[in-house]
């Protein structure tokens, strides 16, 4: 999993103020990590070290306990989504058709790996499981919009036609 | 309890209920062999080493984990049960830096062993992807090398429940499993206090304390240097073990030879350190009780406890007491005193400490512990590291001659021996402070309420009319529960001994590694600390203000306890530091 430490922290007075709601509400019970790191993804998009913090402080946990657990489920992330949130389905049928290439081709052109995120904010990349669009395969999403029957050399265009928007 | 009747490879035996197999196989002299079962703090499972048969269970069982019954057949020898183990070890190799010759722990690693006893002799059974991790050195005392780890956990088990330090635990998942820091930060970035009770449980040579020893063999080669050596109180405890004596001998006269043998210039001992720990903490003790100054004040000596409490209770920071170690000490005295009264250049002398520690390490970096302007201390050994440099000398360390330590800095106290174990500290002080309290001869040189292993002891002393609270913790875990009893309001003490280690430094992260087996079910602590009390005993000086030596470096040089001297020389300051 990628650590983009690079990507300054922009954490907000509303959000900190949710997530130590959360602290409170779980933090006499036993197993009140889980909810609260849940509760944390959900408020933040991802768990930063600054928010690791917070909730180790929180709970009074260790925060390797935190960042351990962060790391061995993949519901957590330890990068912020990009403005531009891309995600390749690496599917059966997506990777027949060569998914796969298209995923190697972005992480070569962004300059990330599968969950990073570029230092600039703009482009997160993420993998996925299908997403039901099998007949178009090989597809990628960015935000909501999907596209389909993509060869390699489509990549490059997409990046471009994103860079040039704002 | 009541007794359940079982047999083990078909001969019968009655046990106690409720206990696991293997702890059933060790009351009867059947031993199971273990990677990652540590009594107490990590039973888990994991290793699947010591599986053995249960007749009538389909799957063979972990006999860490599996309690007795009534009637049960164990088979602990069965080929089923030796091929499951070496095919367990031959996966573990698959993913294992095999390069055992050029590994710190060759000779004494748990995995090696149990590979020869399970007669693995093909390395590369299988073959696919292998990961590749970095070393981290970035910590002073020790290193962390991933590729010989086996994800055992024991250094897991070991920094959070006996010290509840934590900051290494499994990163990831799957194939990508690691033993890291939060977010992959190296190990001197963070928390780690130095302990290196991690470093005593590791079964391979995945962590090891930084080697000091080839500075030390410079240093002893170098003409220009006047190289002294001084020994810890636990180390004539320990080093023994190296050398195959039953644990808990003092060999405290063939060390010395053995040091006298290897080149040193002068053999000194830290318990003269301890005995001006002791003027200077009783002094300080005093006048914070007299004077109204922050009490309870707690001692100083245990470098992995200085550094937890700036980590973890920096409000604290001024209950600490400000004496340097019994080590610092004694480099200051040899770098000050010692230098002026032989006409030596401070900057030419090498000062070698050999400890129990490996916080150590990180000590003799530490800011304000340089007196002479020179750093009190310039290189540190673990007992291990001694151990091997004596059979690298090829010094047959059985046969050697009792010797006694150099003068003026090798005379010593009882009160200063004792120092190597928990409450020993507090003894020391408590014999000096009742008669600079009293102004009284005191018959009463024994304390037995702050001696003994339990990790947390408490002791009221009625001390000329005043009645002092004191109370004696060793294992970090246990250090929080009294700071946070003492913060809370919980608890009010006068004076609280803190040892970083469990037991004292008899049982410190740099003491002979005794693998599992032992380690399980061997009271290493008690052993080792009763060759400490008996020495204390036979000794006819048993307070640290009496030693003759200790008396002439104050007449001659300190002036007083508290002296300003004194305290520009043996006593330092403490910093914050982060919590993560």
């Amino acid at each position: 999993m990628s650590n983009c430490s690079c990507i300054p922290f922009k954490g907000t007075k509303e959000q900190q103020k949710k997530l130590e709601a959360a602290i409170e509400k779980y933090k006499d019970q036993s197993g009140a990590l889980m909810p609260v790191m849940q509760a944390a993804q959900d408020i933040y998009g991802y768990l930063p070290i600054e928010v690791q913090k917070m909730i180790a402080s929180g709970l009074n946990v260790p925060l390797e306990q935190v960042y351990g657990i962060s790391t061995f489920y993949a519901q957590f992330s330890l990068s912020p989504k990009g403005k531009y949130a891309i995600s390749v389905c690496l599917g059966t049928a997506c990777y027949v058709k060569g998914s796969g290439k298209i995923f190697e081709r972005l992480k070569t052109v962004l300059g990330i790996d599968d969950g990073g995120c570029t230092p600039d904010g703009k482009f997160s990349l993420e993998s996925c499981r299908c997403i039901g669009a099998c007949g178009l395969a090989p597809v990628l999403t960015v935000n909501e919009e999907v596209y389909g029957r993509l060869t390699e050399d489509d990549v490059d265009k997409i990046i471009e036609k994103y860079k040039a928007l704002d | 309890m009541a007794d359940v009747n079982i047999k083990f490879n078909g001969i019968p035996y009655s046990v106690p209920e409720g206990i696991t197999i293997i702890e059933a196989a060790r009351l009867v002299g059947v031993n199971i062999p273990t990677l990652c079962y540590l009594k107490d703090i990590n039973e888990i499972g994991a290793c699947r080493i010591c599986v053995v048969e249960v007749v009538g269970q389909r799957n063979l069982v972990a006999s860490c984990v599996y309690p007795v019954s009534d009637g049960m057949e164990i088979i602990t020898n069965s080929e089923r049960v030796f091929n499951s183990r070496k095919h367990n070890l031959q996966l573990i190799l698959s993913t294992h830096d095999n390069r055992c010759l050029a590994c710190v722990q060759n000779g004494h690693c748990e995995l090696q062993k149990i590979c020869r006893d399970f007669g693995v002799d093909d390395v590369n059974m299988f073959d696919g992807e292998i990961n590749h991790y970095e070393i981290d050195d970035s910590a002073e005392h020790m290193y962390r090398d991933n590729n010989k780890c086996i994800l055992c956990r024991r250094c897991v088990a070991a920094c959070e429940k006996v010290q509840g330090v934590s900051v290494i635990g499994p990163n990831e998942r799957g194939f990508n499993t690691h033993i890291g820091c939060a977010f992959d930060q190296p190990l001197g970035d963070v928390a780690c206090v130095g302990c290196g009770q991690c470093i005593v449980v590791c079964p391979t040579g995945a962590i090891s304390e930084k080697d000091h020893t080839k500075r030390v063999w410079d240093a002893i080669q170098d003409p220009t240097k006047h190289v002294i050596v001084q020994t810890a109180p636990a180390i004539r405890a320990t080093i023994g073990e190296m050398f195959d004596y039953p644990i808990g001998t003092n060999v405290e006269g063939k060390m010395v030879s053995a040091l006298r043998r290897l080149g040193f210039d002068k053999i000194f001992d830290t318990n003269f350190g301890a005995d001006a720990t002791i003027m200077e903490e009783a002094n300080e003790f005093i006048e914070r009780l007299q004077n109204g100054g922050t009490l309870p004040m707690i001692t100083s000596c245990s470098p992995g406890w200085v550094k937890f409490c700036e980590h973890n209770y920096p409000e604290m920071i001024p209950n600490l007491s400000s004496c340097k170690s019994p080590m610092q000490m004694l480099g200051a005295i040899i770098k000050t005193w010692y230098a002026e009264q032989n006409n030596i250049d401070p900057k030419d002398i090498f000062v070698v400490g050999v400890m129990p520690c490996t916080a150590k390490k990180f000590e003799i970096g530490r800011p304000d512990q340089s007196a002479s302007g020179y750093p009190d201390v310039d290189a540190v050994l673990t007992t291990r590291e001694l151990g091997h440099m004596i059979s690298r000398a090829g010094i047959d360390f059985r046969n050697l001659p009792d010797e006694d330590f150099d003068n003026p800095l090798g005379e010593s106290s009882g009160a200063g021996t004792i120092f190597g174990a928990t409450g020993g500290v507090m003894e020391a002080a408590l014999r000096t402070a009742a008669e600079r309290i009293t102004g009284k001869q005191a018959s009463e040189v024994d304390f037995m309420e702050v001696r003994g292993t339990e990790g947390i002891k408490e002791a009221t002393y009625n001390i000329g009319g005043v009645e002092l609270n004191v109370c004696v913790c060793s294992g970090l875990a246990n250090a929080r529960k009294v700071l946070d009893a003492v913060k809370n309001g919980e608890k009010k003490y006068h004076f609280i001994e803190v040892m970083a280690c469990p037991g004292g430094c008899i049982n410190g992260g740099g003491q002979p590694v005794q693998p599992s087996a032992v380690r399980n079910f061997v009271d290493l602590k008690s052993l080792r600390a009763m060759a400490l009390y008996s020495e204390d005993m036979r000794k006819s000086i048993r307070k640290s203000h009496e030693n003759p030596a200790i008396q002439k470096l104050y007449t001659t040089y300190l002036g007083s306890p508290g002296s300003s001297k004194a305290h520009r020389i043996l006593h330092t300051s403490y910093v914050e530091r982060d919590k993560f």
